[in-house]
């Protein structure tokens, strides 16, 4: 240490000494170890990878597929590539959280709200529905509810026939297709308009409502412009619409919407497991805001509802909202069990078929991973920004 | 020399002694023996080729051979560890040494030849995909399909020989893809698909789960090549040769008329292939890093290539799937193998 020994005695100690020097120091050494331990792992992994003759990098991504996915929100064939079959996996998985997380969402508040009900029957079901549905394996009432659909539906000739050309059997739900035509743009356009105006009319009314404590009853103004707007001007221009109706040709229904009966029960089986876990944390919201504050509002001669709308609710969000994130990204990864009942989500197509074509684990298995971190965080993000909106604004 | 400083050094140290890259690898067979035992990759459960009996034992075509490589190298084909393997985890279990050899009624194809760090010793059994159907349906043929939505199992050819055959002959369909066999029948059979698509000795393992088998076809076209073999890893080339010799052993133990049952009388035979591949002549199980007595073993446990087969999938079997092309070249079959001399 010849560092240590050759300068003037004491000032490089002293100098070590300082607390927010040592401080960088350890900071400097501990990122460079796990630079090194991360830089070690990769370089080890690529050569062994090389000596075993397996293939590594990500040129895969841009090679034919030659697969075919049952559902795809993106044009896709078994002529495109790899990296075009990850965002239809991506999407699909997009897709059932986004469904997933609105339905458990309203499903849970319901269920919540319902097991504090003063209705001796009402509070009993909720309270069954919560103790069975949360004590029981998701992927076992994944299963359940995915032969459960199937084994109820008929074979195609034998459909259920639904009002307005809509049919139902094993191989899912079939709706009638709207299909713009010509003049389509102006309703688009009159419905953007009607949302400004919405917009507007809810900004006007709450200024009025803070300047002269005089309120305006804004919701049904507001639904008569989102729903009177577009319709008059759809009628207007020659209802520019036409719908695409399902028909039987051969072996199947073939035209208008698909629904598979793999999201329906994938969607079914998430939103009623992740529901009873919110109808949880709805019911500790609602009993965590101090009973002093019902009796307030009460005493303000707030009705029921209003006392439930203005007072109790915003209060009990601010304990909902956090454990309701955790809720929403347990929904988003348990939507990886899919490969188990034939939902080609992103686990299914990539890291399951395309992993296998490709036998490029490592690469598949990292961009995985990155997927559902990066969504996780999104989530979160969103969340958490959220949360601090409704949270209490201390002055 | 102050604490911080000498956690400095202490640290620096540790950095720069990192070992690199892991030492050079134990060869295969070294490995084999030293253990005691085999470790060899199967099927999870597909009838005729590896599947476990009421007594939880391993039978099959593919389980023949796991034992076959082990009377050979450890003189006693029970010394076999089996690993139950799903389509996706089988060729990462071979690459990363969980296993020694893999054999799962697998394709040989060039991709997993050339790119997966693998080597196919050789075919086991020639096979082709094809379809099952229920006979309500009234269909003679896979190119009537059109519109048809066709239940798989994921991670395997048959899904890029499903969409190639559809592409080709230009028919729209919808593929539904399961990880698991179990749940892609279980939709089969609920009639959620119209066919269920897998290698043709797999469809008719398939066939005898069903509750009723005579309500369902399997149709007579062949839409590929499945040549279904062994692998091992690429960078061994002693254990490759050693396991595919013991493939050929059983051929040519057939060949030769050596049966389980007759491998004791046969030491003492004139006819010099016998003798050669008993080892009573020349000096064949030694290059091998094996004894003398190597196919001895292999026959006097397992018997020859084509009891495996009459045992497991042919007239032996629940499964009954004819011969055909893996009969001996000398019965019209594919199968032929090197001799040993």
């Amino acid at each position: 240490m010849a560092v240590t020994t050759s300068s003037p005695p004491g000032r490089l100690n002293g100098f070590l000494y300082r607390p927010e020097v040592r401080q960088a120091i350890y900071q400097v050494l501990l990122l460079a170890a796990a630079a090194y331990v991360a830089y070690w792992v990769v370089n080890n992994v690529a050569d062994n990878l090389r000596r075993q003759n397996v293939a590594s990098g990500f040129d895969f991504l841009g090679r034919t597929a030659g697969f075919d996915v049952s559902q795809s929100l993106i044009a896709y064939s078994n002529a495109s590539t790899y990296g075009r079959a990850f965002w239809v996996g991506l999407l699909n998985t997009l897709l059932v959280a986004a469904l997933g997380i609105v339905a458990a969402t309203v499903l849970g508040f319901i269920v919540g709200i319902a097991r504090l009900s003063s209705n001796w029957l009402v509070a009993r079901l909720a309270t069954a529905y919560v103790e069975i549905v949360r004590n029981l394996p998701l992927l076992l009432q994944l299963f359940f509810w995915y032969f459960a659909v199937l084994k109820n539906l008929p074979a195609p000739r034998q459909s259920h026939v639904l009002p307005g050309g809509a049919f139902l059997n094993v191989r899912g739900l079939y709706l009638p297709a709207p299909v713009p035509q010509p003049g389509f743009a102006a309703v688009a356009i009159a419905v953007g308009l009607s949302l400004l105006l919405m917009a507007g009319l809810w900004a006007w009314s709450w200024r009025r409502q803070h300047l002269t404590g005089q309120r305006f009853p804004v919701l049904g103004p507001a639904l008569l412009i989102l729903v009177a707007l577009p319709l008059a001007v759809f009628f207007a221009a020659g209802s520019p619409l036409s719908l695409s109706y399902p028909e039987l040709r051969g072996f199947n229904f073939q035209g208008g919407i698909a629904v598979q009966p793999e999201l329906m029960a994938l969607l079914l089986g998430l939103s009623i497991y992740t529901a009873s876990f919110i109808a949880e944390i709805v019911r500790a919201g609602i009993l965590g805001v101090p009973k002093g504050q019902t009796e307030a509002a009460q005493a303000l001669g707030l009705s029921n509802a209003q006392t439930l709308r203005l007072v109790v609710i915003p209060q009990a969000l601010r304990i909902i909202i956090p454990p309701l994130t955790s809720q929403y990204l347990n929904l988003t990864k348990n939507s990886s069990l899919a490969v188990a009942i034939g939902y080609p989500d992103f686990v299914s197509v990539f890291t399951g078929t395309v992993l296998n074509q490709t036998g490029q684990a490592v690469e598949v298995i990292l961009m995985t991973m990155g997927v559902f971190l990066a969504l996780s965080l999104a989530t979160s993000v969103f969340m958490n920004w959220f949360n601090r909106r409704m949270a209490l604004v201390e002055r | 020399m102050t604490h911080l400083a000498r956690a400095v050094v202490w640290c620096a140290a540790a950095l720069i002694a990192m070992p690199g890259v892991a030492s050079a690898q134990q060869r295969t067979l070294d490995s084999v023996k030293q253990r005691g035992q085999l470790v060899c990759g199967v099927n999870v459960g597909l009838a005729g080729f590896s599947a476990q009996d009421d007594k939880g034992v391993w039978t099959g075509l593919d389980a023949d051979y796991c034992r076959a490589i082990a009377a050979a190298v450890l003189g006693d084909g029970n010394k076999v560890r089996y690993v139950a393997t799903t389509t996706k985890e089988r060729f990462t279990a071979l690459q990363s040494r969980e296993l020694d050899v893999l054999a799962r009624n697998t394709t040989w194809t060039l991709q997993r030849d050339s790119a997966q760090g693998l080597s196919f010793i050789g075919v086991n059994y020639y096979d082709g995909q094809g379809f099952i159907v229920k006979k309500s349906a009234n269909v003679k043929s896979a190119k009537e399909l059109a519109g048809a939505t066709v239940c798989v199992q994921s991670g395997t050819t048959t899904e890029l020989n499903l969409a190639d055959f559809f592409r080709s002959n230009k028919l729209e369909y919808k593929t539904l893809v399961f990880e698991k066999s179990d749940e892609a029948l279980k939709a089969y059979q609920a009639d959620r698909c119209d066919s269920y698509t897998t290698d043709v000795s797999g469809l008719y393992s398939v066939r005898l789960q069903m509750a009723k088998p005579a309500d369902h076809v399997v149709l007579p076209d062949i839409i590929s090549k499945e040549p279904l073999g062994p692998a091992v890893r690429q960078d061994d080339g002693q254990w490759f040769t050693i396991v595919k010799w013991v493939h050929f052993a059983l051929l040519n133990a057939e060949e030769a008329g050596v049966t389980k049952a007759n491998v004791d009388q046969m030491l003492n035979s004139q006819v010099p292939d016998v003798r050669r591949l008993l080892g009573k002549e020349g000096d064949f199980g030694k290059g091998l890093g094996l004894d003398n007595d190597w196919a001895y073993r292999i026959i006097k446990h397992v018997g020859n290539y084509g009891e495996i087969f009459d045992r497991h999938v042919g007239p032996d079997s629940r499964l009954n799937i004819p011969r055909g092309r893996n009969a001996l070249y000398t019965q019209g079959g594919l199968h032929y193998a090197p001799p040993i001399r």
